[in-house]
């Protein structure tokens, strides 16, 4: 076949005017794609912003600075001296008089009960605390820093607005006035709330922390990862390399996929019904709350982790058996090790998962107002999540900076779980 | 061409003779044995290593190997050519039963390595596979360490007890493959590291670590270039002193470079088997010709 000059000419025409319409589409898919990741990135800034704007003055907390009389008078009056007699002293007229000694002026009850309210109501534990760890403090003077009231707090950092109506605000001229002089000498302070992080709840905002409910988060997901790692990398190797494959087995991947996709509060009812009326396990404790994440999260790992079989070369497996190793021996040292990475990365992904849940941990009772930070499984405690949902309940304004703190708190927990995983799964990464 | 008995008529008018292995009572097949077979030329061979008697296999519906009987020799290279799809692979995989991990294979037929039936039910095939070694088509060595991947078959059979004793399997078997001289200073690197060739005379190393004594090799040259192929060609010859192989290719010269003998399959039967020199020369049955003639396939 003989070429013509002018259809080769056409021909190039035509190509070059394509190309002019493809490249233009591919700028397009490209720009679209740009534009959807910077939106996607702008609102996980304006998340981070938002959140860590409210919620990093909850690290700090308001303290007022009172000049203490341990007076034995007061503290202990049958003069014994044994520790058991100096805990029950009247730690709160201790408190009371050193305020008083801050404004001396005050005379009426009501204005003196206004006074009263700077400090925490925590401030004469912090006292007795102290009288039971030095006892030769007794009869001696020395400048305290207590905790300020929650109200006091809100003033300084600024969320209660003076120009606020007193009943809205919830503070009184008085006091505003007592709290600028307090400042003004000095005797106000904003430091670090190690409170926040050591404590468990409380209803007084500024006594609540976290600690009860990381400590019960992280018993919850020791739990669920224990349980859920394991059994779901066994079902999937057994479903995937020995089931055989027939009705059943399609029956039973089926339920799996949809169990995946059952929304979280139906486990919690299941969990409800199974573990705490049938097996009458208690209420409102990591044990049962890691149980039934476990349920929630098995679904997950059992799919990732077939995936991870899946794309494990059929050749290594046959080399292997080749070999004449058995099956078992071939999974083994040759396939999981493989595998593993990918098992762990959906074992992340379910983890993940499972500490930003609340609503089945609502259903077993996880909710409730708990002071104390768990020491066992057993131990009745909440999660970081079901926390923030608690605080962000509450009615008292320094709640909500304390929201956003456990937020903070739930997600630095969340990179902190995911930098240990992404770390265990790269020295498990093969890389030849 | 010139066609000696009656059994082989052109495949469509072939008669239906009856066909059945004889065989004696213990399994065993006897010595001068009658073989009812439609295949050309020589199947059997004097003192088989393995032996292959009215062999069917299917997958599902699909009947991939009809009727295949043929010994494999000791200490000789015998080459199973055919066009792509006629069950070179699928014949070769019944020899070590790696088709018993494919679901919906069925092998029929009797097959005995040193006279005992390899599908019996007290053979175990881990056991079988030890004597039975594979290279298979594309190299796959073990993403670990070189010594590692020569060391994992004298591991899981439990065949040392020292590690000085796994070391000197690992050198001779590396020795045997070719390899020593390229690798031993990096035995700790990577097996997939290397390159192509290596990785397949790595996979021989890994196989005759064993000590096996029929090595089954599929295609093992299909992957590598010419100079990788002759490296492999020329280990395969030196094998041939110690092992029996059966290796399947792709490569007329190479079939007749490296065996003694060739197997003919087409459609799933064996048509012809004889001296790799006579098969080459002479073949006697027409669809041989055609192929190694390059008429089709
Ligand atoms: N797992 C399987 N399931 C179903 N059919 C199969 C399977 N493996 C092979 N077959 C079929 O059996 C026949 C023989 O296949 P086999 O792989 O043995 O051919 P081959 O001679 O090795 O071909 P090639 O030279 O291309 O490797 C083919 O028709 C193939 O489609
Ligand atoms: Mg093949």
């Amino acid at each position: 076949m003989s070429r013509s000059a002018s259809a080769d000419e056409q021909r190039r025409a035509r190509v070059a005017a394509s190309l002019k319409r493809r490249y233009g589409a591919e700028r397009r898919f490209r720009l679209y794609g740009q534009l959807a990741v910077l939106v996607g990135l702008g609102f996980v800034a304006l998340l981070f912003v938002s959140i860590f704007s409210k919620g990093y003055s909850a690290f700090e907390q308001t303290y007022v600075r009172v000049d203490v009389n341990y007076d034995p008078e007061v503290l202990d009056p049958a003069g014994t001296r044994k520790p058991e007699d100096l805990a029950d002293g009247d730690y709160g007229a201790i408190v009371k008089a050193a305020l008083r000694a801050t404004a001396p002026e005050v005379e009426s009850r009501a204005e003196l009960k206004q006074l009263y309210a700077l400090a925490s109501n925590s401030a004469p534990r912090a006292l007795q605390a102290r009288i039971a760890a030095d006892p030769t403090l007794l009869g001696r003077r020395e400048s305290v820093w207590v905790l300020a009231s929650d109200h006091v707090d809100q003033i300084v950092k600024g969320y209660i607005r003076r120009d606020e109506s007193e009943e809205s605000r919830g503070v009184t001229d008085l006091q505003i006035k007592w709290i600028d002089a307090l400042r003004a000498k000095g005797a106000l302070e904003r430091r670090f709330n190690r409170q926040f992080f050591s404590g468990g709840d409380s209803r007084e905002p500024e006594q609540a922390g976290v600690a009860g409910a990381v400590v019960g988060s992280f018993f919850t997901l020791l739990v669920t990862l224990l349980l859920s790692f394991p059994i779901g990398v066994a079902a999937a190797v057994y479903l995937e390399e020995f089931a055989p494959k027939n009705r059943y087995t399609d029956f039973i991947e089926v339920n799996i996929n949809n169990l995946a996709a059952v929304p979280s509060i139906v486990f919690g009812l299941l969990g409800l019904a199974v573990f705490v009326q049938f097996f009458g396990l208690p209420r409102s404790v990591p044990l049962v709350g890691g149980l039934v994440l476990t349920l929630m999260t098995l679904p997950t790992i059992i799919i990732a982790s077939r995936a991870a079989l899946k794309a494990v070369p059929p050749s290594i497996r046959e080399a292997a058996l080749g070999m004449g190793a058995s099956r078992v021996q071939a999974i083994v040292h040759h396939v999981l090790p493989l595998a593993m990475p990918g098992m762990m990365t959906g074992g992340i992904l379910g983890m993940a998962r499972a500490l930003g849940e609340s609503a089945p941990l609502l259903l077993i009772g996880m909710v409730a107002f708990i002071v104390d930070v768990p020491r066992r499984l057993t131990d009745p405690s909440t999660v970081l999540p079901v926390q923030v949902y608690l605080w962000a309940r509450s009615s008292e304004r320094a709640f909500v900076e304390r929201t956003s703190g456990a937020i903070i708190v739930l997600l630095v927990f969340l990179l902190v779980m995911n930098g240990l995983a992404v770390l265990l799964r790269s020295r498990f990464e093969r890389r030849w | 061409m010139s066609f000696s008995n009656d059994t082989t008529l052109k495949l469509d008018s072939r008669p239906e003779v009856p066909r059945t292995v004889v065989a004696n009572a213990s399994g065993e097949m006897a010595a001068g044995e009658e073989i009812k077979t439609a295949t050309v030329g020589q199947v059997t061979v004097a003192n088989p290593v393995m032996s292959a008697r009215t062999v069917n296999v299917h997958y599902g519906e699909k009947h991939a190997i009809k009727d295949v009987s043929i010994d494999v020799a000791n200490n000789s290279v015998i080459a199973f050519i055919g066009p792509s799809g006629c069950g070179k692979s699928t014949f070769l995989r019944c020899l070590n039963r790696m088709n018993d991990t494919i679901e919906n294979a069925r092998v029929e037929g009797l097959i005995t390595l040193d006279g005992n039936d390899i599908y019996d039910r007290r053979q175990d095939v881990v056991q079988l596979r030890a004597r039975v070694g594979m290279v298979f088509q594309k190299p796959n060595p073990f993403p670990k360490s070189i010594y590692e991947n020569v060391a994992y078959g004298p591991r899981i059979h439990g065949l040392v007890t020292s590690r000085a004793d796994l070391d000197e399997i690992v050198q001779t078997s590396l020795r045997k493959a070719g390899l020593w001289e390229e690798v031993k200073d990096r035995l700790d690197g990577p097996g997939t590291g290397l390159s192509g060739g290596q990785q397949q005379r790595l996979c021989i190393a890994r196989a005759i670590a064993v000590d096996p004594e029929v090595i089954l090799m599929d295609e093992p040259c299909s992957a590598l270039d010419p100079i990788a192929t002759a490296k492999v060609e020329d280990l395969i010859d030196e094998l041939r002193e110690n092992y029996a192989i059966v290796i399947v290719t792709h490569n007329m010269q190479q079939a007749a470079r490296v065996s003694q003998r060739t197997a003919y399959f087409h459609l799933g039967e064996l048509i012809e088997v004889g001296p790799t020199d006579q098969i080459f020369t002479n073949p006697r049955h027409r669809l041989t010709e055609d192929y190694i003639t390059g008429r089709f396939g």
